[in-house]
């Protein structure tokens, strides 16, 4: 294997990964309403449009609400697992945290159908955001759970005992030792979970009822045509909030790395 | 040294339990209760508007007698298969590049590169690929632009492209191409270096160490990239809808079908049993088919 | 330094499961020495010292401190502090920040405890440094704010595992000296574990040696050195020759060992320690209390022939392999060099000069 001619098929990868992304502010900001080539001009009608459109502004505060719960959600419980699994042994750690892992493997369609199962024919409850909040959880904790796992993987035990040894409890440790030194894998692992709902489709359109989210009205809309362009500037938008989250998660996941003096191996996972 | 696990707090095993307790109930109620429900409401009856609570194998029967089923749950097993196959090979050489390829203070910044599209929007992703592969679509359109499609071109007609196996394949391929190149990448890391090196001291070519050392040890990440890949992929629901046009539907389209507009969920859930069976079995197969090439193999 | 005990185990076991970790340890340490735990990895000396500290609980027994049991005594109530293997610098703090830690909770004013934390630094040669942040350091820096963080709270004993087996050697040998130094200066009981029995020698006031969580001897360096107990604490510390014997014993307390290319000999009741099960009788000596004989040289007590077998040259030392007539393995013997005495050769004959005040007999 040539390194050289790896890096030309690297590069060349990396463009088929994004290519199809760059076409959303190419036809986001041009001036027809079919989605084809030649490009007709520059306009930001569509942003325009987007931004009096109801339903949207209800579905982004839907989907806002949800995402700021959830992915709170998911961070504590992750932090209870992250620190429970790299720093305590106990009997059936395998098994539990197998469970709690389990959604990164499964299709999405099963948490939807079967929490849509439990909530209307088991509890008899309505779907609202509240159950689609409830089934983000589950969908993000696992990736919450890697992430924080870094963090807590790479704190010094000693750490902790040198705290306790100078005189400090094990609350104050935690507080003065074992948090600081964990809160840039905290912040990254919050904003990943906000990334992961904020684009969640099926569990969304499985649990929300009639209420709109980002990604359910998208797919409603995207039968009509005329919505299209519209479709193609909140799906710009909805890209680059993503990045922007994913830039900071990885800028605060470097720090953590940094601060814990580990060597950078780099990765989410 | 001996003893560095056990602690000053008393009873190490409890101060986990009562640490993974939150987590653990959370994934017990949220996520394990609803699965048993589901192979509960496989085994119930659908009555006209309730679901009848009476022990029956009319759902199962009724699913593995139906024609429909088993050219679905085919079609959905080819198409996760032809992902897996691409999405892997694929994958490799671009893991292979990241580990061995850069220095380590770029591998960080290579891999968050790979890993944003994988984070975001999975929807807006495959829907540009309708738009891209469409009938007035962006590969179309362009090629009109330019002459090759048209009435003098060397095309006629703008080209077919949705609505096919193929074209559901390649936007699964792209969707989940992150997924497969990042457990290979994590295998290849853990490679000691010194064993490459050893290799080509005994006298083995580049060529010859890939394939005899490199390859082997990186195994355990290509049998992990494999079922990433191939577990969610044979449930996906969006790329069908969106790129088959509701033509060529998979599994996860039938069991939506089934629990949202016709509302048979016992029917549903049986049908969902039934293919997470299948992919288990399946998955357990090339689990066990690969250690066996492994041991062999040595 | 007095005699009385700063720190007393009593019996002291400790299982993990079915692992018996200590194995029954009772053994006094004075106030204010120096004392090594000394042993092979696994041989339980770090369970020991965080026994001490209150990192592991024992399973039976009592550890006393200055008189005081420490049963159900938590580590941030103990009148210990630790340097750890790995320093266990807070990598978010300052390097002021680190030594001031553990006066969180102290009353004193803030004007105080900065000069407390600055003398401290300057005791470790670090003046000056308290507003670096802390993982910018070297590791020899390191292990200087983890004695400061230690020593600022004025421990009864300063707990030290394994502090410089991280750093090279050079910085080794001279935080060896400065460690001493500084045990002397504050007069606080130090506990030493290394897996280093150089490092044990030249630090420790009395070194306690274990193998599989037992004390195999507890003794100052030279007895160790000179009259190990056993023949495995012989093996461990430094290189011991040994010559298989044959024992007669009597009269009285009188023993008479034939020894394989040395002869007969009669061997002082302290000169006796015991031996393996299993194996036979044999008599060690350090290759120090070996001498080469040039030509025209004549032995001081008694002299046995030899031939060369392997020569090693360390610059000011040179270790010479000799088979002793009559025997099958060669000793070791380690002759300083001297300027215009030529290095001897391989197969040259030679005699060797031995004295039996000087040997240990195992049986």
């Amino acid at each position: 294997m040539k390194i050289p001619s790896l890096k030309i098929y690297a590069i060349a990868y990396l463009i088929f990964l994004y290519a199809p992304i760059f076409l959303l502010p190419l036809f986001a900001f041009n001036d027809g309403t079919i989605i084809a080539f030649p490009l007709k001009g520059f306009t930001t009608d569509w942003f325009a449009k987007m931004a009096e459109n109801d339903t949207l502004r209800h579905a982004l505060s839907n989907s806002l609400i949800i995402a700021l719960t959830s992915s709170a959600g998911a961070t504590i419980l992750a932090i209870f697992a992250a620190r429970a699994s790299t720093r305590y042994r106990f009997k059936g750690k395998g098994g539990i945290m197998g469970l709690i892992l389990l959604p990164m493997v499964l299709p999405d369609i099963l948490m939807g159908m079967s929490l849509l199962l439990v909530m209307l024919e088991v509890l008899k409850v309505n779907l609202s955001i509240a159950t689609v909040i409830l089934g983000h959880v589950i969908i993000s904790l696992p990736y919450a759970i890697a992430v924080l796992q870094t963090a807590f993987a790479t704190l010094d035990q000693s750490l902790e005992e040198a705290a306790v040894d100078l005189g400090e409890t094990r609350m104050s440790t935690f507080r003065l030792i074992v948090l600081p030194l964990v809160m840039p894998g905290i912040i990254s692992a919050f904003l990943i979970s906000f990334t992961i709902s904020l684009d969640e489709f099926i569990v969304a359109f499985f649990l929300a009822g009639n209420q709109p989210t980002l990604p359910t009205y998208i797919f409603s809309q995207l039968r009509f045509p005329s919505a299209i362009p519209v479709i193609m500037a909140l799906g710009t938008c909805l890209v680059a909030a993503s990045i922007l989250l994913l830039s900071v998660a990885e800028f605060f996941r470097r720090r953590g790395v940094k601060r814990t003096g580990a060597k950078d191996t780099g990765g989410f996972l | 040294m001996a003893g560095k696990g056990e602690s000053w707090l008393r009873s190490e095993s409890a101060q986990g339990y009562a640490l993974i307790s939150p987590p653990f109930l959370y994934a017990v109620l949220l996520l394990a209760a609803p699965l048993v429900t589901i192979l509960a409401y496989s085994f119930f009856q659908d009555g006209y508007l309730t679901v009848v609570h009476e022990f029956t194998l009319q759902n199962y029967i009724a699913t593995w007698t139906d024609p429909i089923f088993r050219v679905i749950l085919v079609r959905s097993l080819f198409v996760a298969g032809l992902v897996t196959l691409i999405t892997v090979a694929l994958a490799f050489p671009i893991a292979y590049y990241l580990s061995f390829g850069l220095a380590p203070n770029q591998k960080a910044r290579w891999i968050f590169l790979i890993t944003i599209p994988f984070w975001t929007s999975y929807l807006i992703r495959v829907f540009l690929w309708k738009v891209i592969l469409g009938y007035n679509g962006v590969i179309n359109s362009a090629l009109e632009s330019i002459g090759i499609i048209g009435p003098n071109g060397l095309i006629a007609d703008p080209l077919q492209m949705l609505n096919s196996v193929g074209a559901i394949a390649l936007t699964l391929a792209h969707a989940y191409a992150p997924f497969a190149i990042l457990p290979i990448f994590v295998s290849l890391e853990k490679i000691d270096r010194s064993l490459l090196e050893a290799g080509q001291d005994l006298g083995e070519s580049r060529w010859r160490t890939f394939l005899r050392v490199t390859l082997p040890l990186a195994m355990p990440g290509v049998v992990a990239a494999t079922l990433i890949v191939f577990i969610p992929t044979v449930g996906d629901y969006v790329t069908p809808e969106l790129i088959g046009g509701g033509k060529m539907p998979m599994v996860a389209n039938l069991i939506q079908a089934q629990m949202l507009p016709l509302d048979n969920r016992p029917m549903g859930s049986a049908i969902a049993v039934s293919s997470l069976l299948v992919v288990a079995a399946l998955s357990l197969v090339f689990l066990w088919l690969n250690r066996r090439f492994l041991k062999v193999g040595k | 330094m007095t005699d009385k005990p700063m720190i007393a185990f009593q019996d002291v076991h400790k299982y993990y499961g079915d692992y018996h970790a200590l194995r029954g340890i009772t053994a006094e340490i004075r106030a204010g020495e120096f004392f090594s735990l000394l042993g092979p990895s696994g041989c339980g000396k770090t369970t020991l010292l965080r026994t001490i500290a209150g990192f592991e609980e024992i399973s039976s027994g009592a550890v006393l401190i200055d008189g005081k049991t420490m049963v159900g005594v938590p580590p941030n109530k103990r009148p210990t502090n630790m340097v750890f293997q790995s320093y266990a610098i807070f990598p978010h703090l300052s390097v002021a920040e680190n030594v001031g830690f553990g006066l969180r909770r102290d009353p004193r004013s803030k004007s105080e405890k900065a000069k407390l934390v600055e003398e401290s630094l300057e005791m470790v040669g670090l003046s000056g440094y308290g507003a670096r942040a802390a993982h910018a350091l070297s590791g020899g820096q390191r292990q200087r704010v983890a004695l400061a963080r230690a020593l600022i709270l004025k421990p009864k004993v300063l707990l030290l595992d394994e502090p410089l087996s991280a750093l090279d050697r050079k910085i080794r040998e001279q935080m060896q000296v400065e460690l001493i130094k500084l045990q002397r200066e504050v007069g606080i009981t130090f506990v030493l574990v290394t897996h280093d029995q150089e490092e044990a020698l030249v630090m420790s006031d009395r070194i306690a040696v274990m193998f599989e969580g037992e004390i195999a001897q507890l003794a100052d360096p030279e007895v160790l050195y000179g009259r190990p107990n056993s023949r495995r604490v012989a093996d461990f510390i430094g290189v011991m020759n040994f010559l298989p014997a044959s024992v007669t014993d009597g009269p009285g307390d009188a023993v008479t060992a034939e020894v394989a290319g040395l002869g007969r000999l009669e061997v002082a009741p302290g000169q006796i320690s015991s031996a393996p099960a299993g194996d036979g009788a044999a008599v060690g000596f350090r290759p120090e209390t070996l001498t080469l004989l040039y030509e025209g040289q004549q032995a001081s007590d008694r002299e046995a022939p030899g031939t060369i077998d392997e020569v090693v040259y360390y610059g000011d030392m040179t270790y010479y392999d000799v088979r002793l007539d009559g025997t099958e393995k060669p000793v070791r013997i380690s002759m300083r060099n001297v300027f215009g005495r030529p290095v001897l050769e391989v197969g040259t004959r030679t005699r060797v000069a031995w004295s039996p005040g000087a040997l240990v007999l195992f049986r």
